[in-house]
């Protein structure tokens, strides 16, 4: 783990952008897609990347229910973690409000940081609509 | 261009050793293999070490001049880290190297201690393999990750927890007869069913186990096992890498290994084989979902159809392509910086005609070996073929 005190430049900021319902995502000219934190486009290397808006709603593409977590997730499980499809980008988070065992794949999500019930810490969610 | 001969194997038994170091398990490891080999020590040019979680098992770092001294060889030495392709990485370097005329003589292989941190803490260091950022801190564990994989398969192409379990039962299977394996039990496929769930839809049964152990392999040029007089038999004739994103949600395809078929095709090239000439191979089947996407990345089976491979007898010890003889990470284990090196021991071996499971493959003459690191955004085979 590191320092609790420093922040991941980018990626924090992006949970701060989330939590107020601007999430967004990166696009160079190319069109190529990337979530920070990002220099250079993943695919090309293209300097140029411009931050758009992620779409409000995501789509749940696959899922699991993790029984055994590592420590930072102990008192969380079993929880479900999704893969999200949000068109121009996927994203990778916990399906919050829902029993883990109604989860699905096709279910319309939107992004809900929440946070860990073992640490505190930010996680990103998603919250069926 | 030499070719490259492997002179010498060595395994320790992989299993739940908590207070063996791996300083202790490579030392084992490496003088089995040059016991096996006739290369005497000091004829080592370089010692190429593949190691995961060193820092975080044994809070050691630095580790490749450690493990040249454990070994007791007095050579040049580096450690490779690819997650769980660590000693596949160090092997293609150490093939380069032989081939490009720099060393005669190397010894590579791998070690990991890992029961020591127990369940949660190992879950937690394997986790280090995938994005820290946007998969781990959303709870994603490594049993995890491949559950989505096995997911997204079962949605594309059909498929369910039965077919995966077959994939168990017969690598159980194959590990009966292996000594070093981590379990020498057979299986049923209703007791894997049965098993409590890791990551659903994978059961315990599904995953292989912590594991605690090391590899080693003694490389020659073919020139040096000639004019040494050296019996290397197999050689290594097709070496390849391959990569991807490392976030899985950042794939094209939730359900396929694009960095295995990059190294698998590299690997088939430089050998100048096919995917129709292999009689054997070892896949990491790290989840028995691993070995149905290897299996359909290596062209060994058309994509989407991996999945009963194992159901129908295609894959078992008795079909015509056996794959992972040896038991397969599942039930021979999988210290994971040693599995690599450990994987070309067995294809050697398997070769050769010294595997106790030799019998099922006794007229072939090409095997494979394939060795992946986190969610396959690393991957290396290697190519062997019997070359006198």
């Amino acid at each position: 783990m590191s320092d609790e005190s420093a922040r991941d430049a980018g990626f924090d900021d992006w949970l701060d952008a989330a939590e107020t319902g601007d999430a967004y995502y990166l696009e160079c000219p190319a069109g190529h897609t990337s979530l920070p934190p990002r220099r250079l486009c993943p695919t090309c290397g293209a300097a140029e990347l411009d931050e758009r808006p992620l779409p409000e709603m995501g789509e749940i593409e696959t899922f699991t229910v993790t029984h055994v977590p590592t420590p930072a997730f102990e008192d969380d499980a079993p929880y479900a973690t999704a893969i999200a499809d949000f068109g121009p980008i996927r994203v990778t988070g916990q399906v919050v409000d829902l029993d883990p065992d109604a989860v699905d794949t096709g279910l319309p999500v939107e992004l809900d940081v929440t946070s860990s019930e073992t640490t505190g810490e930010r996680v990103i969610g998603f919250k069926t609509v | 261009m030499t070719g490259v001969r492997v002179a010498g194997t060595g395994l320790t038994p992989f299993g739940n050793a908590p207070e063996r170091t791996s300083r202790d398990l490579f030392a084992e490891a490496s003088s089995a293999a040059f016991a096996d080999s006739g290369v005497p020590r000091e004829d080592v040019e370089a010692v190429l070490y593949g190691n995961f979680m060193g820092e975080l098992a044994e809070h050691q770092g630095h580790q490749g001049p450690l493990m040249a001294e454990a070994a007791g060889v007095q050579a040049p030495a580096t450690r490779y880290e690819s997650a769980c392709a660590s000693s596949g990485m160090a092997v293609r370097d150490a093939v380069m190297r032989v081939r490009n005329g720099e060393h005669d003589v190397v010894l590579v292989g791998g070690a990991e201690r890992m029961t020591n941190l127990g369940t949660a803490g190992a879950t937690e260091a394997l986790a280090i393999a995938a994005d820290e950022l946007w998969e781990v801190r959303a709870g994603m564990t490594f049993p995890g990750a491949y559950a989505l994989m096995a997911k997204a398969y079962f949605d594309e192409f059909g498929g369910g927890r039965e077919d995966l379990a077959h994939v168990a039962v017969k690598n159980h299977e194959n590990a009966l007869p292996n000594e070093k394996a981590q379990y020498q039990k057979s299986i049923e496929v209703a007791e894997a069913l049965d098993a409590p769930t890791v990551s659903s839809p994978l059961s315990l049964y599904d995953a292989c186990p912590l594991s605690d152990g090391a590899s080693a392999l003694v490389l020659t040029s073919e020139a040096y096992a000639e004019a040494h007089d050296i019996d290397a038999p197999v050689a290594i004739t097709g070496t390849g890498q391959g990569g991807d994103r490392m976030a899985l949600h950042d794939r094209e395809f939730l359900a396929r290994s694009p960095a295995a078929r990059e190294a698998g095709e590299a690997a088939y090239a430089d050998a100048g084989i096919g995917a129709g000439d292999v009689d054997v191979a070892e896949v990491h089947d790290c989840f028995t979902i691993a070995e149905v996407l290897a299996l359909e990345a290596l062209d060994l089976e058309p994509v989407g159809e991996g999945i009963t491979a194992a159901r129908d007898g295609r894959t078992t010890a008795d079909s015509d392509t056996p794959i992972n003889l040896s038991g397969g990470l599942k039930a021979k284990g999988h210290p994971v910086g040693a599995t690599g090196a450990s994987q070309i021991a067995e294809v050697v071996k398997l070769l050769a005609g010294t595997h106790p499971n030799s019998e099922h493959v006794a007229d072939a003459t090409t095997g494979v070996a394939h060795n992946a690191g986190g969610t396959v955004a690393s991957a290396t085979v290697h190519v062997l073929e019997v070359a006198e």
